[in-house]
């Protein structure tokens, strides 16, 4: 029989899947920001443009679904976060905003704002975006500043009736106060960008932009691992959110997510297998001049790794959304999760997914059986 | 409440109301144009004729430019839920949130997916399989509106949940129930079938320019025909399901009927009224004053349309604030004094519940909760202050309802118009009618978008019908952080829709391909 606790770990695992697989596809975010730094030709822009162009609404609807699906499954966090930290999240949807757009219009005659208006969108979400990802990822292990006061919407004594509230003015931009939040915001803008390298070793039908991705996929890379190591690093030497299963109690504990890591082999098994998968696709790519597969090595490392830290913050007793002013306001897999039926429900129509990923990688496979050159891109018409 | 906290719920309204507006002008569009296009491929590929393909694809590219738009706008709004509204996200969250994802899953990936094959795959796929993939986009767009429509449509009308007093939430309890709403069933038809509406306006009107300006002749003749054609059964299906959601508007939320119709007093056997001006010296729901300076009323209709009955008694808005009048199910109405005293009795029994809950007095806490759900139905009138917080705008309401079912007639008079002079080859010599169906699009967006203010404006104060009013639902951030991303966002979108329409017009100049 499934039980809740099945559902709702069953659910913490597809939040921390969806978020690998965002991260992966925030490649069109990396590419973007390195559209003038890539190329340097008209024609070497609309190619990368063209190649970017054919991916952003994957990238964009795997947000909106991850969005829903946090929405569907963990509404306590749905409000808190998005509605305490005002600011991030405002930051992360104004950067798609002008994204979504971006790339239909920058190529169009009488666009208004100039071609360059668009390209500077498309950098800001390509900076921004992905960024402010990383960093609100990673107050999931540092912590966030609110209280959650359930009984407060029928506060009978006239004051504010709102259940969840933030601690500080800020509303979000505190996390960027924290350097460990940054090292991971880093981490996600390089990862990003060496991804999106990788990506363009692989689709371009064009010498030179090859060769320059492969340079820009060290360049990037190098960062990344800075950036990514002392992130995972200082996040294991640090106390983390722990949770009585007894009493449900929030308490610091030292070396937490170490041994959260030492108290699961599987996730430590999985997240060591991830990064080798991503250095592997990384430096086979660098130092095999005719390589060009490393994306998927390294595509499909990061969604591990990042599925499995996802897995680290929430499973094995901790809190996966921890609030340092107040502690017991911390949220859990347990606290925050919705109600059986609906994990229920959400459940079944969660068995749609591997068909819609089976039919995004028929229409992959049927759009794009060769790489794409200049020549496709004046016969197709594109960006 | 404090002052704070409600200039908050102003302006998060406010600018849920310019993100859902701006995002509703690409929608309908949208879907629109989306049937449009593929019948269009569809008669490409069935003749084999070349002028087909041209026509689809011209409207392809034009579509790619309003979906960019769309999706733009489309976006905040579903994380708008919870920057702005993270009380409702908390109390409502294990029922709403669901549709949300699901939309994602099933609707958005194939939009995303196929859309991509719609405008690169023409020489890469074949035939069939790029007419498979407009029409799944079309099928993609159709289906995100079903699923949004599911969630606002719970909203008016809040099936299938009951309140766990322990969660503070409500939480879902019948999910087919709330799939197969007949509020929810009747939204998506009526939306759907005026979003069609709306496309064929859009195509009518670009073609009725091109005969004016005597260029592209035979690809607007071509375009025009569809358009027509789809137009008027869209406007008659729209008139057909308009009588739906009327019927359910009246059974679920009597107070939006009433201030749609502008009707203060109810009556047996209540008429319709076609045109009608209301008395702005009308300031109290309970004064003397005439509601209407004049009024044009077709008799005994909204009681038939309401109750399916000619004959029945429809409450106005005094009745459903003073209540005492007979419901449906045979009980009588309370007013709003009642119905507040119930929702503070459950109030104060929450707060008793939660005490007892934290000391362990577990028999206290079971009383409690029957206290709870005896009074439950009635929850969000505790938040309310006097009589006036739950009667919404009435002359907003009352015109852009009346100005809506207006140009829904005019429209179903103009597609068989345009239809009939198209199939007598009399359209290329009627300027006036050029002139006429370009302008006339304008209507179609304004109708649409006072669709939507019906529904909205209709239905306050509340979030969810009865349970909680927007005063209970936004969330503590302070009014001047959302008041600086309202203006951020009245900035962006005005300047993306002045790109958007500098864009389609440089490309509906240049035409489709020769």
């Amino acid at each position: 029989m499934i039980t809740y606790e099945f559902l709702q770990n069953y659910w913490w695992f597809i939040i921390a899947l969806l978020g690998g697989i965002l991260v992966f596809m925030l490649f069109v975010q990396g590419g973007q920001s390195m559209l003038h730094s890539l190329s340097k030709t008209e024609d070497e822009k609309a190619l990368v443009l063209n190649a970017l162009g054919r991916r952003w609404g994957l990238t964009f609807t795997t947000l909106v679904v991850f969005g829903g699906a946090f929405f569907a499954s963990f509404p306590l966090f749905y409000a808190t976060s998005f509605g305490g930290a005002y600011w991030v999240w405002m930051l992360i949807l104004f950067s798609f905003v002008v994204q979504a757009v971006s790339f239909e219009f920058e190529g169009m005659p009488n666009n208004f704002l100039g071609q360059k208006t668009y390209h500077r969108f498309l950098l800001f979400n390509g900076v921004v975006g992905t960024f402010v990802l990383g960093v609100a990822v990673a107050t999931f292990f540092t912590g966030s500043e609110f209280t959650i006061n359930k009984v407060a919407l029928v506060n009978l004594l006239g004051e504010s009736n709102v259940m969840s509230g933030w601690d500080n003015s800020l509303h979000g931009l505190e996390a960027l106060g924290n350097l460990r939040n940054w090292t991971l915001g880093l981490a996600v803008f390089f990862l990003a960008r060496t991804q999106a390298s990788l990506f363009f070793v692989n689709r371009l039908d064009h010498k030179v932009l090859q060769e320059r991705s492969r340079k820009f996929t060290l360049y990037n890379a190098i960062p990344f691992l800075v950036f990514f190591l002392t992130f995972l690093i200082w996040t294991l030497l640090s106390e983390g959110y722990a949770v009585n299963p007894d009493t449900k109690e929030v308490f610091m504990e030292p070396y937490k997510y170490l041994n959260n890591l030492i108290e699961m082999p599987i996730i430590l098994i999985l997240l060591l297998a991830g990064v080798v998968s991503v250095l592997w696709g990384i430096f086979a790519t660098v130092f095999k001049k005719s390589y060009s597969k490393g994306i998927w090595f390294s595509g499909a490392g990061t969604i591990v790794v990042v599925t499995m830290l996802f897995l680290l913050a929430g499973y094995n007793n901790t809190a996966f959304y921890p609030s340092y002013t107040n502690l017991q306001s911390s949220l859990t897999v347990q606290n925050a999760s919705s109600s059986k039926i609906t994990l229920e429900a959400m459940a079944i129509v969660s068995l749609l997914v591997p068909f819609v990923i089976a039919y995004i990688f028929y229409a992959w496979k049927a759009l794009e059986g060769k790489r794409l050159s200049l020549k496709d891109v004046q016969e197709e018409g594109g960006y | 409440m404090d002052l704070l906290l409600n200039a908050t719920v102003n302006w998060s309204r406010a600018q849920f109301a310019l993100t859902a507006g701006y995002h509703w002008i690409f929608v309908p569009i949208t879907l629109g144009l989306a049937i449009i296009m593929s019948v269009m491929e569809t008669m490409y590929v069935k003749t084999g004729d070349e002028k087909w393909k041209k026509t689809a694809k011209f409207w392809q590219l034009i579509f790619g430019i309003n979906f960019a738009i769309g999706v733009a706008t489309g976006i905040i709004l579903e994380f708008q839920f919870g920057t702005n509204w993270s009380n409702y996200s908390l109390f409502v969250g294990d029922i709403f949130g669901a549709p949300l994802a699901i939309e994602g899953i099933v609707a958005f990936f194939l939009e995303s997916t196929f859309i991509t094959i719609m405008f690169f795959g023409w020489n890469r796929v074949s035939k069939k399989m790029h007419l498979a993939s407009t029409w799944l986009v079309t099928l993609g767009a159709s289906l995100s509106a079903y699923w949004i429509l599911v969630a606002n449509a719970w909203m008016q009308y809040p099936v299938g949940m009951e309140f766990n007093p322990e969660t503070m939430r409500n939480e879902m309890v019948d999910f087919w129930a709330i799939v197969k709403s007949p509020v929810a069933i009747n939204k998506f038809f009526h939306t759907v079938t005026s979003s069609w509406g709306v496309g064929a306006a859009f195509v009518t009107s670009i073609s009725m320019w091109y005969l004016l300006k005597k260029r592209h002749v035979d690809f607007a003749l071509r375009s025009i025909l569809i358009a027509s054609v789809f137009g008027f059964t869209a406007f008659l299906l729209v008139a057909l399901t308009g009588d739906g959601s009327a019927y359910e508007v009246t059974q679920k939320q009597p107070m939006k009927l009433a201030a749609m119709e502008g009707l203060y007093e109810g009556k047996e056997g209540a008429g319709l009224v076609a045109i009608g001006l209301l008395d702005p010296k009308k300031e109290k729901y309970n004064d003397d004053v005439d509601p209407y300076i004049f009024k044009i009323e077709i008799p005994k209709l909204l009681s038939l349309m309401g109750y399916r009955n000619a004959n029945a008694f429809v409450p106005g808005i005094k009745d459903v604030v003073d209540g005492g009048y007979t419901l449906p199910d045979g009980t009588t109405a309370l007013s709003f004094h009642e119905k507040k005293e119930k929702g503070l009795v459950a109030h104060q029994a929450l707060a008793d519940f939660q005490k007892a809950k934290s000391e362990g007095r577990e028999t206290d806490a079971a009383n409690y909760e029957k206290v709870i759900r005896e009074n439950y139905n009635y929850f969000g009138y505790g938040f309310l202050e006097k009589e006036e917080d739950m009667i919404p705008d009435v002359p907003l309401t009352f015109y852009a309802f009346h100005t809506m079912v207006m140009v829904g007639g005019y429209f179903l008079l103009f597609f068989a118009v345009v239809w009939y002079l198209h199939r007598k080859k009399k359209l290329e010599s009627m300027k006036w009618l050029h002139h006429v169906g370009i302008w006339s699009f304008a209507l179609a967006v304004l109708a649409s978008q006072l669709g939507w203010v019906v529904a909205e404006v209709g239905r306050q104060p509340w979030t969810i019908q009865d349970i909680l009013p927007v005063q209970a639902a936004a969330s503590a951030v302070p009014a001047a952080n959302v008041k600086t991303t309202f203006f951020m966002f009245a900035f962006l979108f005005s300047i993306l829709l002045i790109a958007e329409i500098m864009i389609m017009v440089r490309q509906i100049k240049k035409g489709p391909e020769e």
